[in-house]
């Protein structure tokens, strides 16, 4: 790296005052205050400045590069949806303050679970999920409340297809299910034949991503929910890749009884920074008794309040101490209001076409893909199995070198169902000159990897840090600073 | 091109299995396996004493790229199992067949191996793979 820790710009008594804040300070009392100093870097107001600003400028991030990571949707998220989520009166309001004084924010929050309602076709919104793990959670806890309402406490079985979203084993898991893994026909589809066989009356319910990991969208979906259904198990959609089908199917109309959305994601929130997300769920007519709370309601003359336990004495119950990440929210409030019906459409009308665009180019150019006689639905994928074995430039390699042509590397050996594959979601937010740039590239590095294997292998030449010992950084974990090392 | 043994029998999920001269069963996983997950940086072997049906998931593998599950080719008692793994699970991409095994099983049916692939068998499944 070429830039030091702060640690080591460190010189004692050395400080900024800007941000000191000496009257928080003055107020704690003598026996409460510590008696060695916290061991906090001590630099000038410059050099805090510059240290932070050249490490910002050592990241990849979608402000500066396109970041065709598939299965994220890492898109442009509107300067005006943090703008507007932050004024004043929705920064100061404090989450216990009396109903009375908070009708705007729950005016807003009421009209985004009905916009959510609307564009998932669901009949109830829960938004206090804070994140997609625990919309996830919250989906499959409910089905489970549901067959155990009915007395049913045999299903404990999650069927999840290999397409599905990586988390989805995980949630089951976590929920107290037992997972049954389906497997996908070679065009991507479930093998219906193969869900027939494990459905039963152990079934509590299916978790599935449509369109799936795979890129394509599940064609028999509809045949899939009524085989589902006939067993007595219950849907769950995984709304990770619902940027492909905003405003244009939904979830409830294919049959689905509970979907969760990361609205960190879709709706105007960067992701992949580790949070704040927001994981909010809708449920079908089968599981609204039992969302958790609070959700936010309207009485007859118009006043909103919270709806608690009281209101839904068979709710799940709660999942955060107020309700959700306020902030994320509200940014998904604004973007879609900016947005509108008809814009709605049009994001997963652009993603699906900069999808298939890339990917009938890539593949006029020689890139192989991996369900070639499926159209891409807002992602795709590439395999590099070919190029691996006759150039012995692998998947891995192609991302690395990537980075030096200015672009972040798309998904890697996700999904482990294809070998060496590329999973590319260049999103709605892309003009078609960044769309044609990455093609060159991508054209670029595969004349390279025929012409000079080893400068693709080496990749990359051009950031901070070189190619770096994948196991290694696994199993030498090194993240914390000690006082040790600081020489002091 | 993968090493394919022709004296070991295989599963269609790429372990690899071997009676010894006392009737017990050492599982691995392939060469093809190993090379397709990357270098491991851990390995999950079954506890001594664990009963495991045919088909169970046995023990895990994780690289940098992935975490994979290692079913049991066969039902029966785990006798042993490589703790070397612990410390150096890089010992399953150096020698998969050998330094690299990962338990032995007592067999409670051994009739059941005759239903594993043998060499031939498996070359194709990983020649359609590659």
């Amino acid at each position: 790296m070429q830039e030091p820790l702060i640690f080591h710009h460190s010189r004692p008594g050395r400080s900024a005052a800007a941000q000191y804040p000496a009257d928080a300070v003055a107020d704690v009392p003598e026996h409460l205050r510590r008696k060695r100093p916290a061991g906090l870097p001590e630099v000038s107001e410059l050099q805090a400045v510059r240290h932070f600003t050249r490490l910002s400028q050592l990241n990849f991030s979608i402000d500066t590069h396109f970041y065709p990571l598939g299965s994220c949707t890492m898109k442009y998220n509107p300067r005006a949806c943090n703008r507007l989520a932050m004024l004043p009166g929705f920064l100061g309001r404090h989450p216990l303050a009396p109903e009375s004084l908070s009708q705007g924010f729950l005016a807003c929050m009421f009209e985004l679970q009905e916009m959510l309602k609307e564009v998932t076709g669901m009949k109830g919104v829960s938004l206090t999920p804070m994140a997609g793990a625990q919309g996830e959670f919250a989906g499959v806890a409910m089905i489970r409340a549901y067959h155990r309402a009915r007395g049913d406490h045999a299903r404990n079985e999650i069927i999840v297809p290999d397409a599905a979203h990586g988390t989805n084993p995980a949630t089951a898991t976590m929920c107290g299910c037992k997972v049954i893994e389906v497997p996908s026909l070679a065009n991507g589809d479930i093998d219906l034949e193969a869900l027939q066989r494990v459905l039963g009356p152990n079934t509590a319910g299916i978790m599935l991503t449509n369109p799936s990991t795979l890129g394509v969208f599940e064609r028999r979906i509809v045949e899939v929910a009524r085989l589902v259904h006939e067993a007595g198990g219950l849907l769950y959609y995984d709304g990770a890749n619902l940027n492909a089908i905003l405003g244009k199917v939904r979830p409830g109309d294919m049959g689905f009884d509970v979907v969760h959305i990361n609205l960190h994601k879709t709706f105007s929130t960067p992701h992949g920074g580790g949070g704040p997300g927001a994981g909010v769920v809708g449920v079908g007519e089968r599981l609204l008794p039992y969302l958790p709370v609070p959700i936010v309601g309207r009485d007859d003359d118009g006043r909103y309040r919270w709806l608690d336990e009281r209101d839904l004495p068979h709710t799940i119950g709660r999942l955060s101490a107020f309700m959700g990440n306020a902030g994320v929210l509200l940014r998904a409030y604004v973007y879609m209001r900016m947005l509108g019906r008809d814009g709605m459409q049009r994001v997963a009308e652009f993603a699906t076409l900069n999808a298939n665009y890339l990917l009938a180019r890539l593949r006029a150019e020689g890139f192989d893909p991996a369900y070639p006689e499926r159209r891409a639905s807002h992602e795709f994928i590439i395999t590099l199995k070919r190029q691996a074995k006759e150039l012995g430039v692998t998947a891995m390699d192609f991302a690395k070198r990537l980075l030096d042509f200015g672009f972040h590397a798309p998904t890697t050996y996700f999904p482990l169902l294809v070998p060496e594959c590329l999973l590319i979601e260049p999103t709605e937010t892309e003009t078609k000159q960044e769309l044609d740039a990455f093609i060159a590239a991508m054209v670029a590095i595969l004349r390279e990897a025929e012409q000079d294997a080893a400068k693709v292998k080496g990749a990359p030449y051009t950031l901070p840090v070189r190619r770096l010992d994948d196991v290694r950084a696994a199993k030498q974990l090194d993240v914390a600073y000690t006082e040790a090392e600081s020489g002091a | 091109m993968s090493n394919i043994p022709s004296n070991l029998m295989y599963l269609e999920s790429h372990e690899w299995a071997r009676t010894e001269a006392d009737g017990t069963v050492t599982v691995g996983i392939t060469d093809h396996a190993q090379k397709a997950l990357g270098d491991l940086v851990f390995v999950e072997v079954p506890e001594v004493g664990r009963t495991l049906a045919k088909g169970a998931q046995a023990a895990v593998v994780e690289s940098v790229k992935a975490a994979s599950d290692v079913y049991s080719p066969i039902s029966g008692e785990v006798v042993a199992h490589n703790a070397a793994l612990q410390g150096s699970p890089e010992l399953v991409n150096q020698d998969p067949y050998g330094e690299g095994w990962l338990f032995r099983i007592k067999p409670s049916d051994p009739a059941e191996l005759e239903q594993l692939l043998d060499a031939d068998a498996y070359g194709k499944i990983v020649a359609e793979e590659s």
